[in-house]
């Protein structure tokens, strides 16, 4: 107990120290926003492993295997296999073109207070989503792992509420990416740990490893079974369950390439080949820590079961007991600071991403028609922003309370970041004809289709859902593409038209841009 | 490096331009971005509608599907590494195109320098 107290309180003191580092550094607009582009491609490689791996990766995979086997290493797969798009999709046209958000991509050629606007609106709802997600979880993983301490859980909602917002309006750019670093380094080497001291159970031997996933036993509504973990089909069955593995593949396939606060890490960043190169450093990160959850989950699912974790508070606390099961409390305290910093470093990017997005999209460009009314204030808005996020998302994340259901909110992110966002971020770069009329559409309709089949699906209805699938991007993400060209085949805008050019060499030659 | 013909690209006698980067990239990125998507959406569908199939043991208690997923890994890094590689030679290209642009701005200031 006092061991896990102390790791969180050395954590807290080195983020402090880095932010306050950061502070006498990050002055300027572009230095508050994206670091002054100063960050090298490995450091931002790691922070984009950082912003990416949330607690629904690192606690929630290690909970899904544990629980339900190889159907929960699926996502593991998608979770990496999505940088493909972000690689040879996105990442360099949107270095070449943007200054601070997404929709400056949008913006570049399409009238651009209508597209900001939207942009901004897609934006803030995908973080809103995110964020309550992450508040919620993490107070409710705060109170557990600090059991016994008397934390509860809405003083831990704001303890991480406060952490995260002082991060962001004091340090900016600079220090929620060291943060995004510390906590990618923790994060690896507690992993790699925790896979090494799991195949030493095994005397070393893969093969007896993979014989005992073979063997899980565990209580089903009140009978012991033994089943292999290793087979598919124990979470997603017929009717529908195919059908859900498509469609929660095309969302993360497609959901990542549009999340804002992965996109706006390739700002931080010189040029487009550094953020090409910081990609293949976030692939290789990443890559290594979802193969490695093959030792966290069937490890959680073999050595501490299935059981014992539904007794000792879920499967959230997979990870976290397999390590009390490996190295005692000390590790556990470990794992458990690790799992405190994946949060407070996953929020504070959310929460600079949708400042960021307020500020520099809505406040400035829509309100102000792209002029500062005095020097200082995109800054000054964007500060005010993560405040009132914070507070908003602490607000809801104590009415919600610790028992909310709130991992269908992660997929929803996903959901709308797949079908409003990267429709039209595709469309803008590679569609000469596409226009403003075409990307406010395809925003809306992707917006809404994700909102509107999540909130009919089972998540959120239950068993007399209407859309009887979990996922909705089988369905929204065309909706969102179909949005988009739908609007754009009503008018042609000749101006978009003829500055496609432009765009297609500034896009892939880098030359002009920020 | 590769045994991709260049003949497109920008030579000696046809001078670069935007059209031949563009180009030599959808000639790399179409192919590779309809492989990987094939690649991967052939797991959810086979482990979602083949089950039987991908529950087949390989080695020891490995099967099938766990092997698959586990090469989506190495199809994801093998390509990251491809494209890196491949687009050494973009990068070469789009330097020349600005290089050239630039050129032709100096040239045309220098004409209006002196009327």
């Amino acid at each position: 107990m006092t061991t896990t107290l102390w790791m969180f309180a050395a954590f807290v003191l080195a983020t402090l120290g880095i932010t306050a580092w950061a502070a006498g550094r990050s002055r300027s607009t572009a230095g508050f926003f994206a670091a002054d582009r100063q960050i090298s491609a490995w450091q931002n490689g790691i922070a984009i492993a950082g912003d990416y791996m949330s607690a629904a990766s690192f606690l929630g995979i290690a909970g899904i295997i544990a629980f339900q086997g190889y159907d929960g290493f699926l996502y593991s797969v998608g979770w990496l296999v999505a940088y493909l798009t972000v690689l040879l999709l996105v990442a360099e046209p949107l270095r070449n073109l943007g200054k601070y958000t997404m929709a400056d991509v949008l913006a570049w050629r399409l009238r651009p207070r209508p597209v900001r606007a939207a942009a901004a609106l897609a934006t803030l709802t995908v973080g809103t989503f995110y964020m309550i997600a992450q508040m919620v979880g993490a107070g409710t993983l705060v109170a557990l792992l600090l059991e016994g301490s008397g934390i509860t859980y809405a003083q831990a909602v704001v303890g991480v509420g406060v952490l995260m917002v002082s991060y962001v309006v004091f340090g900016g750019m600079l220090a929620t990416t060291w943060v995004q670093i510390v906590k990618a380094v923790l994060l690896m080497g507690g992993t790699l740990l925790i896979s090494i001291l799991v195949l030493a159970r095994f005397d070393g031997s893969l093969v007896r490893f993979f014989d005992a996933i073979g063997q899980v036993t565990y209580t089903e509504q009140g009978v012991t079974v033994t089943r292999d973990f290793l087979t598919p089909g124990l979470r997603y069955r017929p009717p529908y369950g195919p059908l859900e593995l498509v469609s929660l593949g095309l969302a993360l396939i497609f959901g990542t390439a549009g999340l804002p606060h992965i996109l706006v890490r390739f700002y931080t960043v010189p040029d487009a080949q550094a953020a090409r190169r910081s990609v293949v450093w976030a692939m290789g990160i990443i890559g290594a820590f979802y193969v490695l959850t093959t030792f966290l989950g069937f490890g959680a699912a073999t050595l501490v079961g299935r059981d014992t974790i539904a007794a000792h508070g879920g499967t959230n606390m997979s990870a976290p007991l397999l390590a009390k099961a490996l190295g005692g409390e000390p590790l556990f305290a470990f794992v458990a600071a690790i799992a405190f910093a994946t949060i407070l470093a996953v929020v504070a990017g959310i929460t600079i991403s949708a400042s960021t997005s307020f500020a520099h999209d809505f406040w400035v460009n829509v309100l102000h028609h792209d002029r500062e009314l005095y020097p200082g204030e995109e800054v000054k808005v964007a500060r005010i922003t993560a405040l009132v996020v914070g507070a908003l998302a602490m607000g809801i994340a104590i009415l919600l309370g610790p028992t909310a259901n709130v991992a269908f909110l992660v997929a929803l992110a996903f959901a709308v970041a797949a079908s409003a966002n990267l429709p039209v971020l595709v469309l803008a770069l590679y569609w000469r004809r596409f226009t403003t009329m075409g990307a406010v559409c395809g925003l809306t309709t992707g917006l809404l289709a994700s909102i509107g089949l999540i909130l009919l699906g089972p998540s959120v209805m239950g068993a007399r859902a209407w859309f009887p699938l979990e996922n909705p991007g089988i369905v929204s993400i065309p909706l969102g593409f179909l949005g988009a060209i739908v609007g754009t085949l009503v008018r042609r805008e000749p101006a978009a038209e003829s500055a496609h050019a432009g765009l297609l060499w500034r896009a892939h030659t880098g030359a002009g841009a920020e | 490096m590769s045994g991709v013909p260049e003949g497109r690209g920008a030579t000696a006698t046809s001078p670069p331009s935007l059209a031949h980067l563009l180009s030599a990239k959808r000639r790399f990125l179409v192919p590779a971005t309809l492989f990987f998507l094939t690649y991967y959406f052939a797991l959810p569908v086979l482990v979602g509608y083949a089950p039987e199939l991908m529950a087949t043991k390989v080695w020891g208690n490995v099967n099938l599907a766990y092997l698959f997923a586990l090469s989506q890994f190495g199809m994801a890094w093998g390509l990251a590494w491809l494209y890196v590689r491949r687009a050494r030679r973009f990068d070469a290209l789009a330097e020349e195109l600005v290089r050239a642009a630039e050129a032709r701005a100096r040239a045309a200031e220098d004409a209006g320098a002196r009327p």
